[in-house]
């Protein structure tokens, strides 16, 4: 660290959550106006380092001195009277108000609790001069991207008058575009002295956006550095411990001949999906591809039976189905692995197995009652194929890292062999390591005559894993890509349609 | 998939430093506090522990437990039942009715009184899942009409059905303990079962736990739920026939409030009102509990009316315990 004037100080941080170190002995000082990004695995302890800084959680161990006075937060209130808040990745807005009561939540102002509205809006006009964001002020929380969420949180940082922010992910439910905007928008927060303290996964944002980047492993402090002395392969390395290459496990040519598994025709879903027809072949891995917002969940859902497509066709190995609900499609070995683990994937306090057989109880039962015995043998089996690392396979899935909770969720869905399976964002918030392993796994899977339609947001992923893709924009198919022409740039290109309002970069 | 990872398959172990955190509390401090009551009560009261005093607890346990014990399915399930104490007392009219104007018998009459507790509890699934009512104004709104279809059929009036025979089922007994709480007992294992080894018990967790992963793998969430509704409205009624056999005579008010009383004895137990955990043995040793606080007062002599503030208390601090033991764990 150099000759800078320290924000805020950890000295010997420690912090536990049930059997899980989730900090151990960190010590960390983070210099006043420079953007400090945390990097590591998923697990490393990154998210609970800023949350201790925004009075989310309190260490068990060790001081946090802000300003030179020690600090013990209780909650975040407490961090935000020192000026400090956090940004999470999912925003924590009042959905049914406006952005402006948003922005001014819990700092309104006025004599003896009556909102003066006037000023109210002078001052938001303000922010907006000075942020350079701009959001109209009465429209409703929820009918706002996540982006614009975001933004309403930053104003409400600068509201308050912040001097440390802390963000979360912040760009892991953003396009790309959105991503710039908003780390010219952190540079602009930097300018004006604010200190910003950066959690991602994304180590090429990181080091283009930070002064500083400090990497974790396992709850512990591996090194800070000025980011200009580090570079991906570095950080990675840091982070594992252990030297990894970002590749791709090799492709394996789809057999000539090999039979349609899935086929969709006329597809749609108003206003979400228009007119979709696609084939995926045995073994044959297909890309969706396409921005958030372009339809590409919606027409795995659809074919999932999660959502009632209003019209089309779906025909399993030559078959014609009508598939009208997850039960109807799971009978018909159509699966899915949906877009959000935690919210449509897993029964957060149940136990492993408990999760993985829950699609295909009727297997380990007989009459209705469960084998317990089979039913923990077949989940062991699936359990250690798909290689989750756990205490034990009845720890509740809350326990386990972002990878390993994702794993769970293909487990469960290979107790019996599926003929089409359908990956949303298969690596969303998962650690370099882990996404290396799942790649492999979807890999495997086409391998063995499953025809897998891999949705992603990453086009890195989807161009080294696919042997075709399609690009959605606007609810349609818009291109078809097969290995000749595979290439980010025609992905991009067809993604945001040339010429239109989003800009290529 | 290269180096497969070891994974034990034990029962997962108390981790010492786990020990004695709020969800720990949260998890056996119906336990704790149980047998704390237990023995003080069995040391300041020497008409406590006794083989009587210990029967006639149970048995007045008995409607109350069994309710709890259907209830405790709908709160795993994720929902909430208000209706019992309305479909209980209805059960019974309905029982002594067709005892009364038919010829089905003095048993016929009683599983009949039964089985109507069962079709409300159907008819409370389905207005949750098909008619996608809140649980909490379903149940209320389902209690209103029960409660005013009662009065219809009765006219407002007692209905007492005179025969000695009739009260075999709430008095009689076997080994020197009332029928109830056999009945109680077989209820309490066969939902217990359901719960532990069943598919059908799997489905409960999932579709409380969280209903969307549920149905996205496959579970039928709206029709898990209406079952755990039947098992409800079922428990009502067979309490609702236990209540009336005692007394003879039945009123279509006559249970209201035990609702409240189930609802304190699941909540007791440590089954959480968010839906996905829970047992049916909590819920049974809640029940047990909050009977104990009655029995209590009446040994000790101390003025009845301070159970009431004792056992709300103790009812708002089992809550805010639940949501501590859930603020830690996310």
């Amino acid at each position: 660290m150099t000759g800078r004037d320290v924000h805020v100080e950890l000295r010997r941080v420690s912090k536990r959550f049930g059997g899980v170190q989730a900090l151990s002995q960190v010590d960390l000082r983070i210099a006043r106006g420079c953007v400090h990004a945390l990097v590591g695995e998923n697990g490393a302890g990154k998210s609970t380092l800023g949350k201790i800084l925004a009075g989310v959680h309190r260490p068990d161990e060790g001081e946090l001195v802000v300003n030179g006075r020690v600090a013990d937060y209780r909650s975040p209130r407490d961090a935000l009277a020192d000026g400090i808040t956090i940004i999470t990745q999912e925003p924590t807005l009042v959905p049914h108000r406006s952005v402006l009561e948003n922005v001014f939540l819990g700092v309104e102002g006025g004599l003896a609790g009556v909102v003066d509205q006037r000023a109210l809006v002078r001052r938001y006009w303000a922010l907006v001069e000075e942020t350079g964001i701009e959001l109209p002020p009465r429209r409703l929380a929820r009918a706002l991207r996540v982006a614009d969420q975001q933004k309403v949180e930053i104003l409400r940082a600068v509201a308050r008058n912040t001097r440390l922010v802390v963000m979360d992910e912040p760009t892991s439910a953003l396009t790309k575009d959105e991503s710039e905007r908003l780390f010219a928008l952190t540079r602009r927060l930097r300018e004006r002295g604010t200190t910003i303290v950066y959690v991602s996964h994304m180590l090429g944002e990181v080091l283009a956006l930070a002064d500083e980047v400090t990497v974790l492993r396992d709850g512990r402090l591996v090194r800070t550095a000025p980011a200009a002395e580090e570079t991906p392969e570095r950080l990675v390395a840091a982070m594992l411990g252990r030297r990894l290459e970002l590749t791709f496990p090799e492709k394996r040519p789809v057999p000539p001949g090999a039979p349609a598994v899935l086929a969709v025709r006329g597809l749609a879903r108003a206003p979400a999906v228009e007119d979709v027809s696609f084939e995926i072949r045995a073994g044959e891995i297909l890309g969706l591809a396409g921005l958030i917002g372009s339809g590409r969940s919606e027409v795995a859902r659809a074919i999932f039976g999660a959502d009632r497509p209003q019209q089309g066709e779906i025909e399993v190995e030559g078959r014609r189905v009508r598939l009208r609900s997850p039960r109807e499609a799971i009978d018909h070995g159509v699966v899915m692995l949906p877009e959000d683990r935690k919210s449509q994937g897993l029964l957060m306090l149940r136990s492993i197995v408990d999760n993985v057989t829950l699609p295909h109880l009727h297997r380990v039962s007989r009459l209705g009652v469960l084998s317990l015995r089979s039913e923990r043998r077949r989940a062991g089996e699936l359990i250690a194929r798909v290689d989750v690392r756990a205490r034990s396979a009845s720890a509740p899935v809350s326990t386990l890292s972002g990878g390993n909770q994702q794993k769970v969720l293909f487990a469960k869905w290979l107790l019996r062999r599926p003929r089409v399976f359908i990956a949303d964002e298969p690596t969303r918030g998962v650690d370099v390591g882990a996404k290396r392993a799942i790649y492999e796994l979807i890999r495997s899977l086409a391998a063995e005559g499953i025809g897998v339609l891999l949705i992603s947001s990453e086009h890195e992923e989807i161009l080294g894993l696919a042997h075709r893709v399609l690009v959605m924009r606007g609810g349609r198919i818009v291109a078809e890509l097969d290995e000749q022409t595979m290439s980010e740039d025609a992905l991009l290109h067809a993604a945001f349609a040339t010429g239109g309002e989003a800009r290529v970069a | 998939m290269t180096a497969t990872q070891e994974v034990t398959l034990e029962r997962r172990e108390l981790d010492p430093a786990r020990f004695l955190n709020v969800a720990v509390v949260r998890d056996y401090g119906v336990v704790v506090a149980f047998v704390g009551l237990f023995i003080t009560l069995s040391v300041s009261s020497s008409a406590f522990l006794t083989w009587a005093n210990m029967k006639n607890l149970a048995f007045q346990t008995a409607p109350v437990g069994i309710i709890a014990v259907g209830g405790t399915l709908v709160f795993i399930g994720g929902g909430f039942d208000l209706s019992v104490g309305a479909i209980s007392g209805f059960s019974a009219i309905l029982s002594g009715k067709i005892f009364l104007h038919t010829g089905v018998g003095l048993w016929g009459s009683l599983v009949l009184g039964a089985l109507v507790g069962l079709g409300c509890g159907i008819g409370n699934g389905l207005l949750v899942t098909l008619g996608r009512v809140n649980a909490f104004i379903a149940t209320l709104a389902t209690s209103i009409v029960i409660y005013g279809f009662a009065q219809v059929i009765t006219g407002g009036n007692l209905v007492s059905v005179q025969a000695e025979r009739f009260s075999t089922l709430g008095l009689g007994t076997a080994w020197g303990i009332n029928y109830p709480v056999f009945v109680w007992l077989a209820f309490a294992l066969v939902c217990g079962f359901l719960l532990w080894r069943t598919v059908l018990g799997r489905y409960i967790y999932a579709a409380g736990g969280n209903a969307e992963a549920a149905r996205l793998s496959g579970v039928r969430v709206g029709t898990i739920r209406a079952t755990t509704f039947a098992f409800s409205g079922l428990a009502a009624g067979i309490a609702g026939v236990i209540l009336f056999s005692e007394v003879q005579t039945a009123q279509w008010n006559a249970n209201s409030g035990i609702e409240f009383d189930a609802i304190t004895a699941i909540v007791l137990g440590g089954t959480s009102l968010l839906g996905g955990e829970g047992a049916v043995w909590r819920s049974v040793l809640g029940a047990f509990f909050l009977q104990m606080i009655g029995n209590g007062f009446d040994l000790l002599g101390t003025t009845p009316q301070w159970q009431y503030v004792i056992k709300g208390g103790i009812l708002a601090a089992a809550v805010s315990l639940d949501a501590w033991a859930r603020r830690r764990r996310t």
